[in-house]
């Protein structure tokens, strides 16, 4: 077989095996043995039911919010406004929680429905400050996840601080009709995976099979171009933005209708900035992106065991995938290395 | 200083940008340098002024080879180049900008900046104000300024291109004021690069043309424009059998539109397209063709003026009313502006249609698509992506996006770098659309074209628009005047 | 009267700001060479940690912030090849650092955690220290302070008024014009983003060595963002910079103050002052808004004016250059 094609199928595996390679690294200097480590991880992922409902349980959000994220890469977007957007979703469903009297079921489709309207809006709103402002919305973004997680703070040491007084960690537990079902004593609700399974199976049909979709590639590929083909780029922005907004407030409705019961200081547990890093590492590939996630709550449920055995702090599961990612970036592409690459070959 | 360039040779891929150029430029002197679009002018001056090396070739003063491996090294041997968009940094102060690369001290020396740059300046009559930041500047004072900072910096050979868009006309005497000292008193040796031969014939002592990356003529100046026309866009034939079309209705009315851009404006247009008729915009580039196209699609506004489309008032409208209004318009640069790297040809298609159906259907785009694909004779499947086409075939499949039944049909440089064979077919099919009552507007930087297709021809200069003219009764002489800016 | 309450508490907010102040700098000479190092969060973090614990190990805090700079440095080393040479977003690359310096500074600095260590020693300059009011707010302090105080003078120096700094800014504002002129653009871009990233980890070390004494998991965490907040709207400037670090540090002291107060409102909201600002500016940047106000104005006001109210981002800020 020709070395280059060679070269090109194995090269995927290269990074993922240098990631693995520097934690094993990390793991040894604090001297743990790699492999027990990562059996570690393993057992506290998938070891008994309770943790892998725990798996699926944290998988549901950051699902909901990396399905969310391949609608607006696909538009050029970098929604790093995400994590503001499960916030404010997660904030809605309190709201409701707190302050409505009526039958579960009613409870629950209120809650839902309100968090998506108040993660679409947050994103609208940095869709807007885009078109119309000229506002990168990196930077909006930054700016209104900050916002939303101090009103969080606000709600929680203020209006809705527990009848005990504030303690700036939570609100007191909602009325157990607000919460969704859980499976078992998990934190886990199948409900939730559901409304996770067809808003992606939602989102790979209008991104592959519509018009819609269409536009937003086009978009993403090139605005001007689109412009003359006669897309409106103003609209289909601010759509998508508020379709992932839509998507991550009700990933935040999860969290805090099924994995707390309460709405928390860090409600979102930073599950949006790692919906990104699940996107990323995908390479914005739709069908990667549910395996790749699941991936991602494994390795940090996984962590938290693997600080139980060997007293190592949990963040090791976080740097392994952050290290995935990273080396992804920096040398997934072995063309732009140039390492085997002809200098004079791009003209 | 004697300049000698040796059989300078650029390809980028299969063009060959400047093929085999030799050239000798003596101090002292005043050179223009013409050539259409792409001819290999930018390509063989770059090389000249140290941007780009020659892929072979040497070029050498006094007999002595030189090797640049920046601007920087070039203007230190004393070659600069004023770029037709000023090199300077627009937020900085003047003197900010004078001094940027000036030396290696650490602290600025302002004192020697604004006593350089008035010397400078009142040398030749420049009247700037020192303190302004550049982006405040008119392009004129911009490129005052770099000419004074080239020739502090010792600039023996000058590199002018197109100095004269986009500044005033007292802005132009100043500089041209400023040049023929610079060459008569001062022995510098200049090359004005532009494609107006007013100009070119106003200032210079001798034309050398480039067409295609040779060089195929060299004349001394003043000589009669036609000449240099000749040489520039080759023999014009005369025009060829071309079936005549009965005109209908008017379809686009201009009156007296006037369309301002930060470069340059136009002024007082007026114009009436019928159906089913051909117009052509003849005129060098940049002289205000593509901004009155642009707003008849809706892509620029007029500040005053009226455009008319079947007679309904359509002025100010945004371009994508404008299409659903029945005008199609497709933009030179293929890749950048019309299609989309990364979508499919079928992809394409879809988009481009006038209404939509929420869900795609696959299975029918494919048909239409493949459908598109024979009729316009693209080599190429649904599936291939816009990027994999070579440029005759992205041609076509920007043709085949315009919609069906148009009104009115705008297009930039519709045959650029096509062959024979192609050309012609993409015209039969343009002259088809005629039955539909489709009037087409377009402009070319191909006189050949301008005087084989059109039914009427104007010519651009400098934001002006001449007399309209019957391609029947108009001559390659008479074109090659407006060209140049004569009435 | 020296130290009244209010005089106290000006003091703390200098104190406060100075690692943010030094983090602003840092940065605008990174995006004024054209390039954003997203990562300021995590490199914070990190630095925080190898500043305490090198200077934990070796009992010297100068050699803890030697490390954490090193550490910033290198994280900034990483976004600008990454983006440079082997040409990926930047953005992409200075967020995945700012997630990874996270964890990573969380992980490596486990051992670490809520002991005490060595401190930068407060020294008061003798003769202004008595200055009545101003000698006790502004030099009273440590050395760090003043350090960041010389460095708003220095970078704005070195920025405007030396030949450095127009290549430095050339780079960010039209490489093209900068090249022509023998300028190594590349090369501007990795040193000032290299030495924008020491300063932030010197900034980071300043939390750990001076400020909030010790390390522990998210030290710093959110500071790095408002940084960057801070970069824009300060407008580039490192002089602006400064007083964004103060106003926002100005901010947080009120917010504590009125808590005191009346401590049955909640006055959390405050901390959003300086994120709606960054909005508004970043609209009064975007949009035409301050071009109306100028052309309104007296001709005579227009200058001054523009200078004031004009700010506006480097203009290649984030874009690759190719030297052919």
């Amino acid at each position: 077989m020709n070395a280059n094609r060679w070269i090109r199928w194995v090269w995927p595996a290269v990074p993922i095996a240098g990631a693995l390679v520097v934690t094993s690294l990390l793991l040894f200097f604090f001297g743990a043995a790699p492999l027990e480590a990562f059996q570690a991880m393993y057992d506290g992922a998938f070891g008994d039911q309770a943790k892998t409902l725990s798996v699926l349980a944290f998988w549901v959000p950051l699902l909901l919010a990396g399905t969310g994220l391949l609608v607006t890469f696909k538009a050029g977007l970098w929604n790093i406004g995400i994590e503001g957007q499960i916030v404010m979703g997660a904030i809605a469903a309190s709201w409701v929680a707190l302050r409505m009297e009526a039958p579960s079921a009613v409870l629950i489709t209120v809650e839902i429905l309100a968090a998506m309207l108040a993660g679409a809006l947050w994103a609208a709103l940095s869709a807007v400050l885009k078109t119309r402002g000229n506002v990168h919305e990196i930077f909006s973004g930054l700016a209104l996840n900050s916002i939303a997680i101090i009103f969080t703070n606000y709600l929680i040491s203020g209006p809705w601080q527990p009848p005990e007084g504030g303690t700036f960690r939570g609100t007191a537990p909602f009325q157990p009709g607000a919460l969704l079902p859980l499976y078992e004593n998990s934190r886990f609700s199948p409900l939730s995976l559901l409304l996770a399974a067809i808003a992606f199976t939602l989102v790979v049909i209008a991104l592959r099979g519509t018009f819609w979709g269409l536009k937003l590639k086009a978009i993403g590929q090139n605005l001007r171009s689109a412009f003359l083909l006669g897309v409106s780029s103003e609209r289909e922005m601010i759509l998508a933005m508020m379709l992932c907004g839509a998507l991550a407030g009700l990933g935040g409705a999860v969290r805090t209708l099924s994995w707390f019961d309460s709405l928390r200081q860090s409600i979102s547990g930073g599950i949006g900035f790692m919906a990104l890093l699940v996107v990323m590492l995908a390479n914005y590939r739709m069908f990667l992106v549910p395996p790749i996630a699941l991936f991602f709550s494994a390795v940090l449920s996984g962590s938290i065991t693997l600080q139980l055995r060997t007293q190592l702090h949990s963040s090791l599961g976080g740097i392994l995938t952050e290290l995935m990612v990273l080396f992804v970036l920096l040398f997934g592409d072995w063309k732009k290395l140039g390492v085997f690459r002809k200098k004079d070959d791009d003209g | 200083m004697r300049i000698e360039l040796r059989d300078i040779r650029k390809y980028f891929g299969p063009v060959k940008a400047n093929d085999g150029i030799s050239l000798v430029l003596e101090g002292g002197r005043i050179y223009g340098l013409l050539g259409e679009n792409g001819a290999g002018k930018s390509t063989l001056m770059k090389i000249l002024s140290g941007y780009q090396p020659p892929d072979s070739g040497d070029i050498l003063f006094d007999d002595q080879v030189q090797n640049f491996s920046s601007p920087k090294v070039a203007l230190g041997k004393g070659v600069g180049m004023l770029y037709q968009d000023p090199l300077d940094v627009p937020p900085f102060t003047v003197n900010d900008n004078y001094l940027l690369g000036r030396d290696n001290r650490v602290v600025l020396d302002y004192k020697s900046a604004i006593q350089e740059l008035q010397e400078m300046t009142s040398r030749f009559s420049f009247e700037l104000d020192l303190q302004s930041n550049i982006e405040d500047l008119s392009l004129g004072e911009r490129q005052q300024l770099e000419l004074a900072r080239l020739l502090v910096g010792g600039a023996q050979v000058l590199i002018l291109d197109e100095p004269t868009t986009g500044i005033s006309a007292e802005q132009k005497d100043v500089l041209f004021d400023s040049i023929r000292k610079l060459a008569f008193e001062e022995g510098k040796t200049v090359i004005l690069v532009s494609h107006k031969l007013e100009e070119v014939q106003e200032l210079c002592g001798e034309g050398m043309v480039l067409q295609k990356g040779k060089l195929v003529g060299k004349t001394e100046l003043p000589c009669p424009n036609e000449k240099l026309v000749e040489m520039m866009f080759g023999q014009v034939p005369e025009r060829g059998e071309r079936t005549e079309f009965p005109l209908g209705q008017p379809v686009l009315g201009l009156v007296d539109l006037h369309v301002t851009t930060y470069r340059l404006s136009i002024r007082d247009v007026d114009l009436t397209l019928q159906q089913g008729e051909v117009f052509g915009l003849a005129g060098l580039e940049g002289s205000g063709q593509r901004i009155l196209l642009q707003a008849c699609a809706g892509l620029l506004h007029p500040d005053h003026g009226k455009i008319l489309l079947s007679g309904q008032d359509v002025t100010g409208l945004q371009y994508h009313r404008m299409q659903d209004k029945g005008v199609g318009y497709a933009a030179a640069g293929r890749l950048e502006e019309g299609l989309i790297e990364g979508l499919t040809l079928a992809e394409h298609v879809e988009l481009a249609k006038p209404k939509h159906r929420f869900f795609i259907d696959r299975s029918q785009l494919n048909t239409t698509t493949e459908s598109k694909i024979d009729q316009f004779q693209i080599v190429g499947r649904p599936d291939s992506t816009a990027d994999e086409l070579s440029g005759g075939n992205q041609q076509r499949l920007l043709f085949a996006l315009l919609r069906e039944k148009l009104k009115l049909i705008l297009l930039e440089h519709p045959t650029r770098g096509l062959d024979v064979r192609s050309s012609n077919w993409i015209w039969d099919q343009l002259y088809q659309r005629r039955e539909d009552g489709t009037a087409i507007l377009f402009m070319s930087a191909d006189l050949d074209e301008i005087f084989e297709r059109s039914d009427r021809i104007a010519v651009f200069s400098g934001g002006v628009m001449s007399r309209v003219l019957e391609t029947k009764n108009t001559s390659v002489d008479e074109i090659g005047h407006l060209i140049g800016g004569q009435a | 009267m020296d130290s009244s309450p209010l005089v106290l508490t000006l003091a703390s907010i200098i104190l406060a700001s100075t690692p943010l102040i030094i983090a602003v700098c840092g940065e605008i000479l990174t995006e004024r060479s054209g390039i954003v190092n997203l990562s300021l969060d995590g490199t914070m973090l990190m630095s925080a940690m190898t500043g305490f614990v090198v200077a934990f190990e070796t009992d010297n805090v100068w050699l803890g912030f030697l490390g954490a700079m090193g550490v910033g440095a290198f994280f900034a080393f990483i976004v600008a090849f990454g983006s440079i040479r082997l040409r990926q977003s930047q953005f992409a690359i200075g967020f995945v650092l700012t997630l990874l310096g996270d964890d990573l500074s969380a992980f490596l600095g486990q051992n670490y955690t809520r002991i005490p260590g060595p401190v930068v020693q407060h020294y008061a300059i003798p003769i202004l220290k008595d200055i009545p009011i101003i000698g006790p707010i502004f030099f009273n302090q440590n050395v760090i302070v003043y350090f960041a105080y010389i460095l708003v003078f220095v970078t704005w120096f070195w920025l405007f008024r030396t030949q450095p700094g127009l290549r430095l800014r050339s780079a960010g504002d039209r490489p093209e014009a900068g090249f022509a002129r023998g300028v190594g653009i590349n090369f501007q871009r990795y040193l000032y983003t290299i030495i924008g990233g020491g300063l932030v980890g010197v900034a980071g070390a300043s939390y750990s060595l001076n400020i909030k004494i010790g390390w522990a998991e998210g030290l710093t965490r959110g500071f790095g963002w408002i940084a960057l907040a801070i970069v824009i709207f300060g407008g580039w400037s490192p002089i602006r910079g400064m007083f964004g670090a103060l106003l926002f540090g100005a901010t947080k002291a009120l917010a504590t103050y009125l808590q005191r107060t009346f401590p049955e409102v909640s006055v959390v909201a405050f901390n959003a002052i300086p994120w709606v600002l960054m909005i508004l500016v970043l609209l009064l940047v975007g949009s035409d808004f301050t071009e109306r106000v100028i052309t309104v104005a007296p001709k005579s006001l227009r200058r001054p004016l523009q200078r004031f109210l004009k700010i506006s981002p480097p203009q290649a800020l984030g874009s690759t250059f190719v030297e052919d």
